[in-house]
């Protein structure tokens, strides 16, 4: 939240303001979508430690964060890149050798718990997970859970149906039983836009997932995009934006900031990396040397680029206009 | 004649259970291409939406997650997360909607695993989690399951309920308060298993040209009746032909 009328950063400086260690953080995008992976990137450049992620399906993202160990404890509804990886790596590795916490939920439970939030409730109901072991088990015990002022006490808690006589409802169990998940509110989100302006306004082109609630209910917002422009752009479709600017607190140009995601009529994944990735991500030593090599070895996001990519590369994965995609773009 | 795969075989099965006009929710892999092939063979009408918001999408090239950004090209509405799980839970919505999901482990009541193997907090090996496999599997009456046919995959037990199949009695989805019917099929690369309609109990309902029953049988991890199962029809040449030609030409998911 914040209403000033400048709020170009450089991206050390906005993770730097911003991003405090044992910070409670979001993460926009969805698999090998639209990842902040710059922002991504620069915290683990800047040794940011002991982060507790909410995220609903992160791939890239999230794994690199994790790798990294800047990760203490997640809150998510799946970690996979589709076809890269199944399950991601480091997030695999991590938790089978009980380096990371984790609570499941589903991913509507997620998308419900991050609008809650931006409504500023402290929970919504479904009826999603009845009968499962989502309900059942818990990641996170009870002391755990009383310990921590920002976790919710409870992961999840059943209410019956206050309002409506059973003989109205349109569906048949027996009783009526709703499944209420905990709203989330982080410290701060972090997403990744095609465009936005000076004071914060930002427009997200093709899907928006669930970027926008993460982004409202947050207390602080970083917004990296592609391109910076006039507020007079954005305010020819109004229909067509998706965060209002004073939900933002920083907004930094990073071009190509979604990079190996993709980021719609501007590039496309990038299959070469993301393949590459899946030899140094199983590995910690490897990871340790990908670290070392590509993130801690560079200063900023356009440097990383030089590094890992060539025009060739890039030439590859640009988005054709038309489709938003890199068409025909070799994939196996 | 016709030559072809078991994973062929396997999403044309899948296919021919979307009918036309139904409202397919895609996940990623097989099933999209399922649903692609349904749709290019015997239901041009049908709907594909995924997850990530995107509806009615024109799928040019097949698409590798479900937030690929071919599923932006040419849809017909971007929604949220939020939004589009809300269309399955709307009773109104929801009952024309066709899911399709996978796992890594079932049991016979149809109950799902894709979150980890071993115990919860200490796992032999971590999964992804549910993804928006729990909420289809409890809001939309009509799934589809893909899984390969494997013992390690058909289990007594599974070590995580994450999307609640039929539970583990005829009534159990309406006794936890689920509001629309568990799974309708197993679709593998053996065959296809349904749900007793009184015992909701899995069984044999097709098995694949050259495959017997009792092969089936063995590779599953409880006790399963084959004896009402008959012989599938095999893949149609007009079946591959889009499959092969129009769904998946690059052979992404078929290889």
């Amino acid at each position: 939240m914040n209403t000033g009328k400048n709020k170009i950063y450089t991206l050390t400086q906005a993770v730097k303001a911003y991003i405090n260690d044992g910070d409670h953080i979001s993460i926009g995008g969805f698999t090998i979508n639209r990842n902040p992976m710059a922002c991504a990137h620069e915290i683990i450049r800047q040794k940011k430690k002991n982060l507790h992620v909410y995220a609903h399906s992160n791939g890239q993202g999230v794994d690199e964060l994790i790798g990294a160990g800047a990760v203490k404890r997640i809150e998510i509804a799946y970690s996979g890149n589709g076809r890269f990886a199944p399950t991601c790596f480091c997030f695999k590795r991590k938790i089978e050798q009980g380096e990371l916490e984790v609570e499941d939920y589903s991913n509507y439970q997620m998308s419900l718990r991050f609008l809650a939030g931006s409504m500023g409730i402290p929970f919504m109901p479904t009826y999603s997970s009845l009968g499962t072991d989502i309900i059942k088990k818990w990641g996170f015990d009870s002391e755990l859970r009383n310990q921590e002022l920002k976790i919710s006490r409870e992961k999840i808690v059943l209410m019956d149906n206050p309002f409506f006589k059973k003989e109205t409802l349109s569906h048949k169990n027996q009783k009526d039983q709703l499944v209420l998940v905990p709203a989330i509110n982080p410290d701060v989100t972090i997403i990744h836009a095609q465009k936005a302006d000076i004071e914060g306004c930002t427009k997200i082109e093709g899907l928006a997932f669930a970027d926008v609630e993460q982004a409202k209910a947050s207390k602080c917002v970083i917004v990296t995009c592609e391109q910076v422009v006039e507020k007079n752009e954005l305010k020819k479709d109004p229909g067509a934006n998706h965060i209002p600017s004073f939900c933002v607190d920083a907004v930094v140009h990073v071009p190509m900031g979604a990079y190996p995601t993709a980021c719609y009529k501007y590039y496309d994944y990038d299959p070469v990396f993301l393949e590459w990735y899946k030899d140094i991500a199983v590995d910690n030593g490897k990871f340790v040397e990908y670290l070392n090599d590509y993130i801690f070895g560079t200063k900023n996001h356009s440097e990383f680029l030089n590094k890992i990519t060539d025009t060739k590369r890039i030439e590859d994965i640009k988005a054709d206009f038309e489709t938003g995609y890199s068409i025909g773009m070799k994939r196996k | 004649m016709i030559e072809y795969t078991p994973k062929e075989m396997m999403v044309i099965a899948a296919a021919r259970k979307i009918k036309n006009f139904d409202i397919v929710f895609c996940g990623t892999g097989i099933s999209i291409l399922a649903a692609m092939a349904a749709k290019d063979i015997h239901a041009p009408q049908s709907i594909i939406f995924f997850e990530t918001g995107a509806v009615d999408s024109v799928l040019e090239e097949l698409p590798l997650a479900v937030s690929d950004p071919r599923v932006m090209h040419n849809a017909s509405n971007y929604c949220s997360l939020a939004e589009t799980f809300a269309f399955m839970q709307n009773r109104n919505t929801g009952k024309n909607i066709i899911g399709i999901i996978g796992a890594a482990q079932i049991d016979q009541y149809g109950n799902l695993n894709s979150t980890c193997i071993g115990d919860y907090k200490k796992p032999r090996v971590r999964l992804p989690g549910s993804g928006g496999a729990c909420d289809v599997a409890s809001f939309v009456g009509r799934t589809i399951i893909f899984m390969k046919l494997e013992k390690r995959k058909f289990v007594e037990k599974v070590d995580y309920i994450t999307s609640p199949g039929w539970l583990s009695c005829p009534d159990g989805r309406e006794k936890a308060g689920l509001i629309a019917d568990g799974p309708t099929c197993v679709v593998t690369d053996m065959g296809i298993m349904g749900f007793d309609k009184d015992s909701k109990e899995m069984y044999l309902t097709y098995f694949y040209p050259g495959i017997d029953p009792l092969e089936i049988k063995q590779n599953i991890g409880f006790d399963i009746d084959v004896l009402r199962a008959k012989e599938i029809e095999p893949p149609l040449r007009t079946e591959l032909k889009a499959l092969r030609e129009k769904s998946d030409p690059e052979r992404l998911i078929l290889e």
